[in-house]
């Protein structure tokens, strides 16, 4: 379970204070899928790196299992970074890697042998159906391929959180339909929890069990998709 | 004196110099080069990596004033004109090689020209590197140490090596210029013959051939640097 209790961030330059989140409170059971839904600048950004702390909160608290990453040691926060793999909206595979090499890069970074690396590798290519691409670098992939091999090496060390950073706003509307089912798959079958930020509407509706709506650093509306009736065109 | 250079006698001598000096010429000069390149390498490739990633917001922060030092050291070391800085280095030389004349003696001055400028050229290497994909290892919790040896150096391999390409015919152009303190070299030749000898011909022979090896290292680094990047391989 993850909880943020009145998370707020502010930047301060020479002389102007940006107020990006303002007191922020969510909480995100597991097995969620969780969608921050916001416009540009509302400071969704900000908050889902606030998770991992790659950001750090001004004020307020973030409980992970109840422990508060806000106070822990760097190595401590490593260890925690490792099982919230983050998804970004530009893939950010690295260039001079193959896809294989990508995979087994998060696993190289915890010190797993390079025969095992490569062996989870492979399996995670094939969950994210590319085992044919294990060769291939990132120029020579899709955006929606390089999208599954970031997927793939996000699984790779075991995460309990996946969060992800508009993961689909890159994408045309079909290979995002084939990157949410594959989510959705991931969720329903390997019991990880997702916190995803967009501003995509349909992102929300098809694949969220709970939504916050985030506006000016402030979450205006949450709760489960349901409340949202108003907001989308449910199907069901 | 460009009518009689071409008449025989003076071609024939001039031929026989080339004969009988080039060879050893050709040795000194990729020796010094290769060896000052490699020395300025393992000096300027740390010092890159420090000068990219010492900011208070970097990977690896440095405290400020060590940085400020570095930047200050390095630019005082770009500019002083190497003729000048050779023969102010002599004492280090003399302590390093035991001596300050000669061919090996020639390195000294040459690594402490050249480091500073391969410090410069692999830090700009360094910041192309796109920050998303720094931030994405940070998010996998990869240590300053794991970053640097496994995300900045190998994804910057293509860039480093075209830079590389370009100290390595730097240094070559300042190996010439070493025949002031005895250095030895094409450099050499071309000096000694051509301008206190008048023998113009030996002095052209000797360019061509430092142009032609200019020429080679940039075809190899282009080469290789083209072939290493995997960003393009359609």
């Amino acid at each position: 379970m993850i909880e943020l209790k009145n998370v707020s961030k502010t930047f301060s330059q020479a002389n102007a204070k940006t107020h990006a989140l303002k007191g922020v409170s969510l909480t995100i059971e597991k097995g969620d899928i969780y969608g921050i839904i916001g416009m540009s600048g509302a400071g969704k950004s900000t908050l889902i790196r606030c998770i991992n702390m790659l950001e750090r909160p001004t004020s307020g608290q973030v409980l992970i299992d109840g422990i508060d990453v806000g106070t822990l040691k760097a190595k401590e926060l490593l260890k925690i970074r490792r099982s919230l793999a983050m998804i970004f909206q530009n893939f950010n595979l690295l260039e001079q890697r193959t896809s294989l090499e990508n995979i087994s890069f998060p696993l190289e970074l915890s010190g797993v042998s390079s025969k095992e690396a490569k062996k989870v590798s492979l399996e995670l290519l094939e969950l994210v159906g590319l085992a044919s691409k294990k060769n291939a670098y990132p120029s020579q992939l899709s955006g929606g391929q390089k999208q599954r091999i970031a997927i793939a090496r996000a699984l790779a060390t075991n995460p309990k959180v996946l969060l992800l950073d508009e993961a689909t706003s890159a994408l045309d509307p079909k290979t995002t339909e084939n990157i949410l089912d594959l989510i959705k798959d991931i969720n329903k079958n390997l019991g990880i929890t997702v916190i995803l930020i967009t501003h995509q509407m349909e992102v929300v509706e098809n694949i969220c069990n709970k939504v916050a709506i985030l506006d000016d650093g402030a979450i205006v509306k949450r709760g489960k998709k349901e409340c949202f009736k108003t907001y989308f065109n449910l199907k069901n | 004196m460009f009518q009689d250079i071409f008449q025989s006698e003076k071609l024939i001598e001039a031929l026989v110099i080339v004969k009988t000096e080039f060879p050893l010429a050709i040795f000194e000069t990729l020796y010094v080069t290769i060896v000052s390149t490699a020395f300025a390498i393992i000096i300027g490739l740390p010092l890159g990596v420090f000068l990219a990633t010492g900011d208070k917001q970097g990977i690896l922060p440095l405290p400020k004033g060590i940085l400020k030092g570095l930047n200050t050291l390095i630019n005082l070391l770009r500019s002083v004109p190497f003729l000048i800085l050779m023969i102010m280095v002599i004492p280090i030389t003399r302590h390093i090689v035991g001596t300050s004349v000669g061919t090996t003696a020639s390195i000294v001055p040459l690594v402490i020209a050249s480091a500073p400028f391969v410090a410069r050229l692999f830090e700009s290497s360094f910041r192309e590197i796109n920050p998303d994909i720094i931030e994405a290892a940070q998010s996998m919790g990869a240590t300053p140490l794991q970053i640097i040896w496994k995300v900045l150096i190998p994804e910057s391999i293509p860039s480093l090596i075209s830079n590389g390409t370009i100290a390595i015919t730097t240094i070559l152009g300042y190996s010439a210029m070493s025949g002031i303190i005895g250095g030895g070299g094409l450099g050499k030749i071309a000096i000694n013959y051509g301008y206190y000898r008048y023998k113009t011909l030996v002095m052209i022979f000797a360019v061509i051939l430092l142009v032609l090896m200019v020429i080679a290292f940039q075809l190899l680094g282009d080469y290789l640097a083209k072939k290493s990047d995997k960003r393009f391989t359609a």
